[in-house]
């Protein structure tokens, strides 16, 4: 390779182990799959590092510094000016302490879960581990080009997981969602190449440097920006899906494991929230302008269709789709709102979101590996049985719903305070999300925990096959006691993390805000530098 | 009739006459000693086929068509170092040995060779896969005779390397007579092999009619249209007609009827939808090393042939034609994509999958900037080899009665032999153009070519043409990995040392060239053509 240039700065290996370390693991893990015990052990153990890693890359970032941080920078193929670079700002650091929480959590969650016959926990963990190297990488990305290649590898892994380890209808769930984002990430393609052909057309050479490439394309003239940000926004539209392009999700979180859901849900579709931040509006700031109405009602829609869907939910996956599609409308409206309050809202309502709705997640799964369903009225009066589920259950839902105290709700006032202002419309529109919100978490705890123990999964485990217990006799109660247990010390410890998180991130959000804060003003910065009417016309 | 060898002006009969005449046309041996070396292979082939005994023709048959190969190579990069960069015309002019035909010769000597390890091969197929004699009739006594012996028909190593050698000629050819002769020369022995197939001899046999018959049609419409361009431009030679289209005010119908039967033939050899009809068929009955022979190789010549003739003949006129070759791009990926889907039969769903890629082809040909022809080649490079590895794979898919190219009997493959349900994965996700594939860079550089020159709602209706296309690869892979297998499925083969070569070969090209393909690019843009 010879011409290669390369460069980095401080803090770049950190980040490059990071990158690289999932990926080490799950080779290690390839290899050690024969033995389902040490696999899961090496994956907890190289998962818990990397978590440790992502704190130390926390530590080293300086809020107040640089754009990009802990840059690197190497020639890939110099013929097109493409670059292996990666660095991060705020944004992105925070989403890769996120990566770093979820999958030591997700990973311990299913340690006892049982596979599909013939697979491996090797092969599931060894799965894992590759998808959150690409996740990070996504995150840490800096060269366009660079950044869609990921975007695109990372369906891989999860097509194999949802369609290797899933539930009935898994083959249907997992193609669907590789065509959907697979279509989304061409259309992206074809605006970067134009992007690159319009830099190479002004400047002689075309680069795929985020950073350059951004400066130039924000000059572009706005009939052009607008195609550019259409090809963007549509892959990132279908990945953290806004209404008309959501119909994979539910059908994707239904069908995937419950660890899995959880990166799904709590990473996976960020991508495209982020990507609207780091690509649509410092790339191309008049199109983001111009369109922005048709995103905000786009956004509203989301956050109304999603609750009244949710609501409506007979399965418990299929209702974590649809009040993660209502919380990614929130982010959304925060971001279009074009303010750096409401984007500071949105950029912590995607940590929170993946801590309260993963948290939530988790906790559904630990229900149904009690009770051997996913239909909500299948359930009832588990309370009785598992205090402890009930409590987390409650907590992880109110935290959904944004109750003061939690963390969703500093991120959900952000949003909507930041948003009023400037589209008083939409915000009131939306605040509507916040009332059903209520209504859809109160009544599935009140479903699933509250009343008389009852329902096809509980009572069937308690007394045999359709053997009807009186809920309230003593021995009824008890013999289905033995049966379903509260929760494990297991369990405890993979939610004691994000109980944590969902209070300390409720009282005291300064740490998270102060990480996000200047990055999300320099994103605000870059797409309002811009001077969109003069360039027009010319060559 | 076992070999047909038609004179070409490269061939050495031709020179050796030309040298007793009085004008001795400027020879450039050096640069053409690849071709020399193919059809002298191929040559020496036949005699060996009237001379050696039934049982030791095959091994040296072989090593003589690899050696030819290999030399054929070695020559050819010796060449590489002082070729001029504006390249050389040899043999009075009729052919053009510049940087893209130097590219496209090296193209398909490798895929060659990898197509030729697997009509090699005799540990897949008992006795290889071609028929021990083809003049038997299929179902009688005989051929069940024949059928069990360990014999093939070694005619088609000669016809392999006669069929390679035109593909050569015709990439480099500088006037239409030559290019059609070469076209006959690499057309008349594929016809032949389509129809050596072992087993399933009524279905080999009836491709090889129909791709003969259709392929004299094609040969036909070209041989027309050059008709039609030598009254119009009283020359046959490329450069004549671009000047001849320069500035005259001869007639434009026999000009652009000229080009239309002339792009018919060309486009029907690329498997170009809608000139794509006889591709699933002969793909699907032809012994599949010929199928990636052709799939591989054929599309190397005629995308070459076909880039020659429209920068160096037609570029002046370009605003006139390009709108009817846009169209035919968008037929042949619909088609392609569209009918892809409801395809059962795994070789035929690769068949629509090459009318796909060749309208993907056709986008980054009719850009006619620097960008596009380096775009086209390093894409036929990168479709040529996944290609020829997808098909080595589908014949080791195996039940009691040869291949198991139905997709229902692929159901549960990665229980049975998760490495090649990996390969093959592997290789359709390069074919859907999933970054880190060679497809991927070729998707990449042939589309930002046509964005740069302004066909952007060309390039868009191609992606979700790859996106659709997605869909029929994906459905393999779900076939193979989240289905369960039937319980009399079939076996896969481990495959001898010439099949594995060449699998080994094609995917460790589409990995290098996904990942690091800037010196392809770089040897693919080294150079346009000589005009």
């Amino acid at each position: 390779m010879n011409g290669m240039t390369t460069s980095a700065g401080a803090g770049a290996g950190l980040l490059l182990l990071v990158l690289l370390l999932p990926l080490a693991g799950s080779l290690a893990v390839t290899f050690l799959r024969s033995n389902d015990r040490v696999a899961k052990l090496t994956a907890l153990g190289v998962s818990l590092v990397e978590f440790v890693l992502t704190l130390a890359l926390c530590v080293g970032y300086r809020p107040t510094g640089a754009r990009l941080q802990m840059v690197s920078s190497a020639d890939w193929i110099a013929t097109v000016g493409v670059h292996l670079s990666f660095g991060v700002d705020g944004i992105a650091l925070v989403m890769i302490a996120v990566i770093g929480l979820l999958v030591p959590v997700v990973i311990g969650a299913g340690w006892a879960e049982k596979l599909p016959a013939g697979r491996s926990a090797g092969g599931f963990l060894a799965l894992i581990l590759v998808q959150e190297s690409l996740m990070v990488g996504v995150f840490a990305a800096t060269d366009v080009f660079l950044f869609y290649v990921l975007f695109e590898i990372m369906l891989i892994p999860m097509y194999f997981l949802i369609g290797g380890y899933g539930g009935a209808r898994r083959q249907y769930a997992a193609v669907k969602f590789f065509l959907y984002s697979f279509l989304g990430g061409l259309l992206m393609l074809a605006s970067a190449i134009g992007a690159y052909a319009y830099a190479a057309a002004q400047t002689g050479h075309g680069t795929f440097d985020w950073a350059t490439l951004a400066q130039i394309t924000r000059n572009a003239p706005p009939s052009l920006q607008v195609w550019l940000f259409l090809g963007f926004f549509a892959a990132f539209a279908i990945k953290a899906p806004l209404v008309p392009l959501h119909t994979w999700l539910p059908d994707a979180t239904a069908e995937a494991p419950i660890g899995v859901g959880v990166i799904l849900v709590g990473v996976l579709d960020k991508v495209g929230t982020f990507g609207f931040l780091r690509y649509c509006l410092p790339m191309f700031p008049a199109a983001s302008r111009e369109l922005a109405p048709l995103l905000l009602v786009l956004a509203v829609a989301g956050v109304l269709y999603g609750s009244v869907l949710a609501t409506g939910q007979r399965d418990m996956k299929r209702f974590i789709a649809y009040v993660s599609i209502a919380h990614f409308g929130f982010i959304a409206l925060g971001i279009f709102a074009f303010s750096s309050q409401a984007q500071v809202g949105a950029v912590s309502y995607m940590v929170n979101h993946s801590v309260a709705t993963g948290m939530l997640l988790l906790v559904l799964g630990m229900v149904i590996a009690r009770g051997g369903s996913t239909v909500i009225d299948d359930y009832g009066g588990m309370a009785k049985l598992t205090p402890l589920l009930a409590g987390m259950l409650l907590l992880a839902g109110l935290s959904t719903l944004s109750l003061p105290g939690t963390n969703s709700f500093v991120s959900e006032f952000l949003v909507l305070l930041g948003s009023f202002p400037r589209e008083p419309v939409f915000t009131v529109l939306a605040t509507i999300g916040m009332v059903l919100a209520a209504m859809y978490v109160l009544w599935l705890y009140q479903r699933v925990m509250q009343g008389p123990a009852r329902g096809d999964a509980l009572v069937g485990l308690a007394g045999g096959p359709g053997a009807a217990v009186d809920p309230d006799s003593e021995t009824g109660t008890r013999s289905a006691r033995r049966m379903v247990g509260d929760l494990s010390r297991r369990e405890i410890a993979v939610l004691a993390p994000l109980v944590l998180l969902v209070i300390g991130l409720g009282f005291f959000p300064k740490p998270l805000l102060d990480v996000i804060t200047p990055s999300v003003g320099a994103t605000m910065t870059e797409a309002g530098f811009s001077d969109p009417v003069t360039s027009q016309g010319g060559k | 009739m076992s070999t047909m060898v038609l004179p070409t002006a490269a061939d050495p009969a031709v020179s050796v006459l030309a040298a007793g005449l009085a004008q001795v046309p400027q020879m450039d041996y050096r640069a053409v000693l690849p071709v020399l070396v193919v059809l002298g292979a191929a040559c020496v082939g036949v005699l060996f086929e009237a001379f050696l005994p039934r049982p030791r023709r095959w091994l040296w048959q072989v090593a003589l068509t690899v050696a030819a190969l290999l030399a054929a190579g070695v020559a050819l990069y010796a060449y590489l170092g002082d070729a001029p960069a504006q390249g050389v015309k040899t043999f009075a002019g009729t052919l053009s040995i510049d940087r893209p035909a130097l590219f496209l010769w090296g193209t398909l000597l490798v895929l060659g060779l990898g197509a030729v390890l697997l009509i090699a091969d005799r540990s897949v197929e008992p006795g290889g896969y071609f028929v021990a004699q083809a003049a038997i009739r299929p179902g009688t006594q005989q051929d069940r005779a024949q059928a069990a012996g360990a014999n093939m028909h070694t005619e088609v190593f000669p016809l392999a390397l006669f069929a390679l050698g035109g593909m050569m000629v015709f990439c480099a050819a500088n006037d239409l007579l030559t290019m059609f002769v070469a076209l006959e020369v690499l057309s008349l022995p594929l016809y032949l092999l389509c129809g050596l197939a072992r087993r399933r001899r009524l279905l080999s046999q009836e491709s090889a009619v129909k791709y003969f018959l259709l392929g004299a049609f094609a040969s036909a419409f070209f041989l027309y249209g050059l008709a039609l361009l030598y009254g119009y431009a009283g020359s046959v030679k490329l450069a004549d007609i671009a000047a001849a289209a320069g500035g005259t005010n001869r007639s434009d119908t026999l000009l652009f009827a000229g080009l239309g039967l002339l792009a018919v033939g060309l486009l029907f050899k690329g498997s170009v939808g809608p000139f794509h009809t006889w591709t699933p068929d002969v793909y699907q009955g032809a012994p599949t090393p010929v199928t990636a022979f052709m799939a591989a190789c054929t599309k190397v010549a005629a995308f070459g042939g076909l880039l020659r003739v429209l920068t160096v003949a037609f570029k002046a006129t370009s605003w006139e034609w390009r709108g009817v070759l846009w169209a035919v791009a968008i037929i042949s990926m619909v088609i392609g994509a569209v009918l892809g889907l409801t395809q059962r039969d795994v070789k035929r769903m690769i068949a629509y999958s090459s009318v796909a890629h060749a309208g993907f082809l056709l986008i980054g040909a009719i850009a006619l900037t620097e960008q596009g022809l380096s775009g086209t080649m390093f894409y036929l490079l990168a479709y040529g080899f996944t290609t020829l590895a997808a098909f080595a794979v589908v014949g080791l898919v195996r039940t009691g009665e040869g291949e198991a190219t139905h997709l229902s009997q692929w159901a549960g493959l990665a229980k049975r032999s998760p490495l090649l349900a990996g390969v093959f994965t592997f290789l359709l996700l390069s074919l859907a153009g999933i970054p880190l594939t060679s497809g991927f860079v070729g998707k990449f550089v042939v589309f930002s070519a046509a964005l740069a020159d302004g066909m952007a709602p060309l390039v868009v209706i191609a992606l979700v043409m790859s996106a659709v296309a997605a869909f029929f690869y994906l459905r393999v892979i779900v076939l193979m990995y989240f289905s369960e297998p039937a319980a009399d499925g079939p076996t896969v083969t481990v495959p001898g040392v010439f099949t594995a070569a060449a699998i080994t070969l094609g995917v460790l090209v589409t990995l290098l060239l996904g990942v690091w393909p800037a010196f392809a690019l770089d040897w693919a843009g080294s150079g346009g053509f000589a005009l």
